[in-house]
């Protein structure tokens, strides 16, 4: 059984694993970070991103001044923003049987899979995951869509320029491999081969391997997955979180005795607090309103901000900012809030108060596919707005950024842990704007991992490597990692995993006519035993043994010649024999038998019985009997079967 | 041999009160426990005496299940699980945990408050039964103990409707519940895998019926309702709160819609606004278009349907009311036919099936003149019109559920005793299985054949799938040899040699040695070597070693030679072979005799 990790981002993973003759891809993340290292998108011409000069190199020998620009000391790339793929060198991706999914964030690079690879599979997902990863992509789509951009820089990518670049694009990995934003028409074939199962569903998969999604309580849908036979487990755990907010609650009891649990979807913020993180978002939203600035929350139109909403609806009140307009602007902001209300009550049956209902009706919280159209007319300050793409480089975060950014009344909190906000704010810098940083990260922690863990008790545990050392700007915190006994196996990009899996058993049904014919003998208190022999047959990996069938009646036939020269495989071969044979008893069947002329001599390691009669010896030994006659068959059977009544066949 | 035994309390051989017991691998189990309309005494709930005379039924079954909402399935649940005495699990679907106990109120408001019944069971009891109820998922595989698991599957029917499949083991039993095979407005089709279940208890409402297609009834209504408005009549369509009268709404709804028509459809509040909720809520449940167009549009969210208020029914100019119940035999229907009786322009139409003695169904039957209390009667001149929307399979449905599942036997139950005989030959007919009818209390057994699940050795399996190649050869069938070890219920096939270590026993060496004589001139190497010689050109296909030790090995039958000191040319051969090869043994004496005293043998020995 191998594990291929072609995705080294530990919270956004894409894990294959072989076990059993299929191959199955655990989830396909889409690494958004290399975004970073390109200009923004904006909606309306922005008069300071195209003044932006060109970088030049020191020495002037590289000139790219249409690809490259400078901001603030940093370059960036100037051409629609690239994403990092899932590795695809690494094995063949027509081979892969099944995808499964654990969460909405976990699927966006599933076009990248499922076309132009060969992939012939199914993808596996609940509703809610594919709804609502669905509007995550068509998002996507539409943000990139909206300001096509007519350049593609290619030319930085040249390994000898890149080479002399300044970092982070110095140092970005697999440069060649990175493309462009999907189609929506990729989007839908991709997701035409989605399969729906719902939690517990047991899905079998070529008789071989089962699937099943299990509650992971991390957001609507969100699953833990169990691959299974009938003697091997492996519980894949993604996104999981044990706070109450979601509806569903983590399935922890399904996941024990696994003999691997490939852990993957951790916190990306172990040191941050998310009840805390709300509370400091709520009071400096609280805190610019009140100053007459307006609040920036970039953000994915699914997820963190059903929190967020939630959390405000309660907030507003009791901070009397009742009159302040909310705005949620995405392509799919309708889309997400109605999926997010249906679902949520689907998973929990007793409708309590629903979140954007009372949201929209007391008006305080209006959504707009974009800001042309009926925004731009009922749009008025202060406010606060969430809006995408939580990397600053496309969707209409852009635009406030660009109308925002120059004054310090105004707030940008930050909520998605997915990208450090430095690095996001760099392409607007100077600044005037305040930021805030309150990464909201529900995901398990790892106090909250290793108690887990230590609940389930897997075998084995494999995680990305990141998880086995404190993180590189907290290196004495020894408890931001995973200590276990056997220590985790780490993976990286690349990594091809042996996992520790020996499988001794495999599940056979005996059929209930060969089950009747079998006799079971008591070897030892509690254990019997019985000789099958019997006719295996395999179909789709099941496995069954029926009674051998009855020779056909031989038909009385002419050519009777050579009879003997066919050897006689169709008969069964004898069994082992064990136990002992004692010389008292064996002495006294003898003579029952008729044979009494027997001279017994003691030798070192047991008996030898001479018949005299017939010139037959029998050397009875505790491991061992030999028999030794010469041309008298009649005899030689009859103390055969003799010396059989007193051993065991197995 | 195991059994399988289901016994109906109700719905054998009869519509109404559902409630089967499945017995299957020493689990107890009951499938729905409904009500009959058509008795008000002990008749109406199922007989649970059958079950034990005194006391609860707690221990005697392992689980409970509800297949959908309607009260002929689960009206009798807070009296059994309350009354009687129930505290394991009952499982239904999300949709019907909320709807059931909605139902439940109601009817026993009916019987207690209006009708003044006592010792019934009350508000509480309700609230107390539901809180033993497990929901269940789609598809979801829940294990109610270790051994026994159930699954449910979509029916169509009604929202949340579910079949269920029960297996403990390798048997299954699936219960259908009421569903449709064909999709509608709001809802799917019943859908199964091929599950082979060992009995499949399916109902049979609509046993001997093929019903014509669906969009000619609908078009029929639509053009009844359309010409009643068309002339100013008032139109009346007395419906039960849950299930047709969603479909008949989303189908007026679109109507109205693509024929602009202003004429006002109301209907009667109460249950139905809670419903209607109940749908928007459970849109999953419903069919494919509905949730596909539910952001944009919610299909429960009516544009030109309307609350309806008593006063309404004076107005003057056209209008369709949708009012509860279904039967006319009480409420506002009642009450709104009794207004609209006299006018020939008006119409009342019955979307299904009405029981006798209901006002339903003496105007269905024709009646002119209706007795009302006091004495005074009532002259129907408006038109009449029945057309059944019910969602049952009928046969060529019930005929479709059996492809799809493959069941080893048929039961039928929830139907008609004659219409069942006659969809049970067809059944036998068509798919060669026995098909069961039991009445209620009358126990059908169906044995099972289960394998037997051992697990085998890796080691040993792969061995015989090497040997036994790719693909199987029906005319040389391989046979495998191992050792089944039964300890502690667990069940090991492994290899006679792994057995022996498993078990810690040694193995004991049966062997044999034969001696033949030979006249050969030869040396005793040569001999040897000329046994060699031969054998190898007689057997082929067979390892035949000539071992440096002096020795030719045929498989794992040794020859020595050796000869007497004082003839030389009288050779002694010393045959050994364990008893493991004692069949071959014998098939190779015989070739190896017929080749020492072949001529050419001794040709051989005297040209030396």
């Amino acid at each position: 059984m191998k594990l291929y990790c072609l995705s080294g981002h530990p919270t956004l993973p894409c894990n294959v694993l072989k076990f059993k003759s299929t191959t199955i891809m655990l989830d396909c993340g889409l690494d958004t970070t290399s975004v970073l290292n390109f200009l923004p998108l904006p909606l309306v011409h922005s008069p300071r991103l195209s003044k932006l000069p060109s970088w030049v190199c020191k020495d002037g020998t590289i000139n790219l001044e249409k690809e490259l620009k400078e901001c603030a000391g940093r370059v960036f790339v100037d051409s629609q923003p690239e994403f990092c793929l899932p590795e695809r060198e690494l094995l063949d991706l027509s081979t892969i049987d099944v995808i499964l999914i654990s969460n909405y964030h976990c699927m966006m690079a599933l076009p990248y899979i499922t076309e132009h690879t060969g992939f012939t599979g199914t993808v596996y997902a609940t509703e809610p995951t594919l709804q609502i990863g669905r509007l995550l992509m068509e998002e996507l789509v539409k943000f990139m869509e909206r300001v096509p951009k007519a350049q593609s820089a290619t030319c930085w990518k040249n390994k000898e320029i890149q080479r002399m670049l300044p970092g982070p694009l110095k140092d970005a990995v697999d440069v060649w491999t990175w493309k462009r934003s999907y189609s929506m028409q990729e989007v839908n074939s991709a997701l035409s081969k989605v399969q729906l199962v719902g939690y517990s569903q047991k899905v079998e998969l070529f008789g071989a391997v089962q699937v099943s999604p299990l509650s992971s309580g991390y957001s609507l849908g969100s699953s833990n997955w169990i691959i299974q036979s009938h003697h091997e487990k492996v519980a894949y755990v993604s996104g999981s979180s044990l706070l109450t907010t979601h509806p569903q609650p983590m399935d922890q009891s399904s996941l024990k005795n696994s003999d691997v649990l490939i852990l993957t979807g951790l916190t990306q913020m172990p040191t941050a607090n998310p009840d805390g993180m709300l509370g400091e978002f709520c009071s400096n939203l609280a805190m610019t309103i009140r100053a007459g600035g307006n609040v920036l929350v970039p953000c994915y139109s699914s997820g963190v901000i059903y929190d967020l909403l939630e959390c405000l609806y309660q907030f507003i009140e009791s901070a009397n900012l009742g009159t302040t307009p909310f705005y949620f602007i995405s392509p799919v902001a309708n889309s997400s809030l109605e999926f997010s209300q249906i679902f949520a009550e689907i998973d929990i049956c007793h409708c309590t108060v629903p979140r954007k209902e009372t949201l929209i009706q007391t008006n305080k919280l209006k959504h707009y596919p974009s800001i042309h159209g009926d925004f731009s007319s009922e749009f008025r300050q202060p406010c606060v707005v969430f809006t995408g793409h939580p990397s600053l480089r496309f969707g209409d975060v852009v635009h406030f950024m660009e109308l925002w950014g120059k004054s310090g009344l105004n707030t940008i909190i930050f909520t998605e842990p997915d990208f450090s906000y430095l690095d996001a704010l760099a392409p607007y810098q100077p600044l005037a704007m305040k930021c805030v940083y309150c990464p909201i990260d529900t995901r398990l922690n790892f106090h909250q991992v290793s108690k887990l863990l230590k609940e389930v008790q897997p075998l084995h545990v494999v995680c990305p490597e990141q998880y086995t050392q404190p993180p590189l700007t907290q290196s004495h915190r020894s408890d931001l990692m995973l200590e276990l006994q056997p220590p985790p196996m780490p993976y990286r990009r690349c990594s091809v995993l042996n996992l520790p899996f020996r499988r001794r058993y495999e599940r056979v049904y005996i059929l209930p006519e060969l089950a009747n014919s079998l006799v079971p003998s008591e070897i030892k208190p509690g254990v019997s035993m019985a000789t099958v022999s019997a006719v295996l047959h395999s179909k789709d990996n099941k496995h069954t043994l029926q009674s051998v069938p009855k020779p056909p009646p031989v038909p009385p036939s002419k050519k009777r010649k050579r009879v003997m020269e066919e050897p006689p495989v169709v008969l069964a071969p004898k069994p082992l024999l064990s136990g002992a044979v004692p010389l008292e008893a064996f002495l006294a069947t003898l003579q029952k038998h008729g044979i009494t002329e027997v001279k017994v001599e003691e030798t070192a390691d047991g008996h030898i019985l001479h018949l005299q009669a017939d010139d037959t010896l029998i050397q009875l030994e505790e491991d061992g009997t030999h028999i030794v006659c010469d041309n008298n068959e009649p005899l030689r059977t009859t103390l055969r079967d003799l010396v059989l009544r007193f051993l065991q066949k197995l | 041999m195991p059994e399988i035994k289901v016994t109906p309390l109700g719905a054998g051989q009869d519509v109404g009160r559902s409630c089967i017991l499945v017995s299957i691998g020493g689990k107890n189990i009951m499938l729905d426990c409904g009500m009959h309309m058509g008795y008000n005494d002990d008749r109406r709930f199922p007989d649970f005496s059958y079950i034990t005379q005194n006391g609860r039924l707690t221990e005697f079954l392992d689980c409970v299940i509800i297949s959908h909402f309607h009260l002929d399935h689960c009206g009798a649940l807070p009296f059994m699980s309350e009354m009687v005495g129930y505290d394991g699990p009952i499982y239904m679907t999300h949709p019907t945990k909320a709807i059931c106990p909605i139902l439940l109120e109601d009817f026993r408001k009916i019987t207690v408050d209006k009708k003044g019944e006592t010792n019934f069971f009350t508000s509480q009891m309700i609230k107390d039964c539901m809180k033993k109820v497990v929901p269940l998922n789609l598809h979801q595989t829940v294990q109610v103990d270790d051994e026994l698991e159930i699954k449910a599957y979509y029916a169509g029917h009604v929202l949340g409707a579910a079949m269920v499949q029960i297996k403990v083991g390798s048997e299954s039993v699936v219960y259908t519940g009421d569903y449709n095979m064909t999709p509608d407005r709001h809802l799917g089709a019943a859908w199964i895998d091929k599950c082979r279940p060992d009995i499949l208890i399916s109902e049979s409402t609509y046993a001997t019926t093929i019903r014509d297609s669906k969009r000619c009834r609908e078009r029929d209504f639509l053009k009844k309702v359309h010409e009643s408005i068309e002339r100013g009549g008032k139109v009346l369509i007395p419906v039960f709160a849950l299930g047709r009268a969603q479909e008949l709404c989303i189908l007026l709804e679109t109507f109205w819609e693509r024929m602009n028509l202003k004429a006002p459809i109301y209907f009667s509040t109460g249950l139905t606004e809670k419903a209607n909720h109940y749908y928007k809520l459970f849109i999953t449940w419903t069919n494919q278009k509905i949730r596909k167009t539910f952001v944009q549009r919610n299909m429960f969210e009516f544009k030109h349907i309307k609350a309806f208020d008593r006063s309404y029914a004076d107005n003057p100019g056209p209008m369709v009311v949708f009012a509860t119940p279904g039967m006319l035999h009480a409420g506002q229907s009642l009450q709104i036919f009794k207004k609209w009786a006299g006018n020939e322009k008006n119409m009342v139409i019955m979307p299904g099936y009405c029981v006798q003695g209901t006002i339903g169904h003496k105007i269905l039957n024709g009646q002119r003149k209706l007795e009302m209390e006091g004495r005074s009667t009532l002259d129907v001149k408006l038109q009449v019109e029945y057309m059944s929307f019910s969602a049952h399979a009928d046969a060529k449905g019930i005929m479709q559920l059996i492809r799809m599942a493959e069941p080893r036997n048929m039961l039928l139950v929830h139907g008609e005793a004659v219409k069942m005989e006659f969809l049970k030959g067809k059944i036998e007919q068509e798919f060669s299985i026995d098909c069961h009818m039991p009445a209620n209390g009358e126990t059908a057994t169906v044995t099972t054949n289960p394998s037997v699940p051992v697990d085998i050795s890796l080691n040993l399996l792969k061995r015989e799938m090497a040997l036994g190649g790719p693909l199987p050869d029906p005319k040389k069938p391989r046979t495998m040899h191992g050792t089944l070890i039964m300890k502690e219920n667990s069940l090991k096939l492994v290899s006679s040699e792994q057995a022996l270590k498993e078990l810690g026993l040694n193995e004991h060496q049966l062997r044999f040695t034969c001696r033949v004589q030979l006249q050969d001139p030869h040396s005793d190497p040569d001999t040897l070597n000329r046994i060699y010689t031969h054998l190898k050109s007689v057997l082929k296909g067979y390892t035949i070693q000539h071992l440096p030790d002096g020795t030719v090995m045929v498989e794992s039958i040794v020859i020595k030679v050796s000869s007497s000191a004082e003839d030389t040319s009288t050779k002694v051969l010393l045959l050994s072979w364990s008893y493991q090869d004692d069949v071959f043994f014998c098939f190779f004496f015989v070739s190896f005799l017929s080749l020492i005293f072949s001529k050419q043998w001794l040709r051989d020995s005297i040209d030396s």
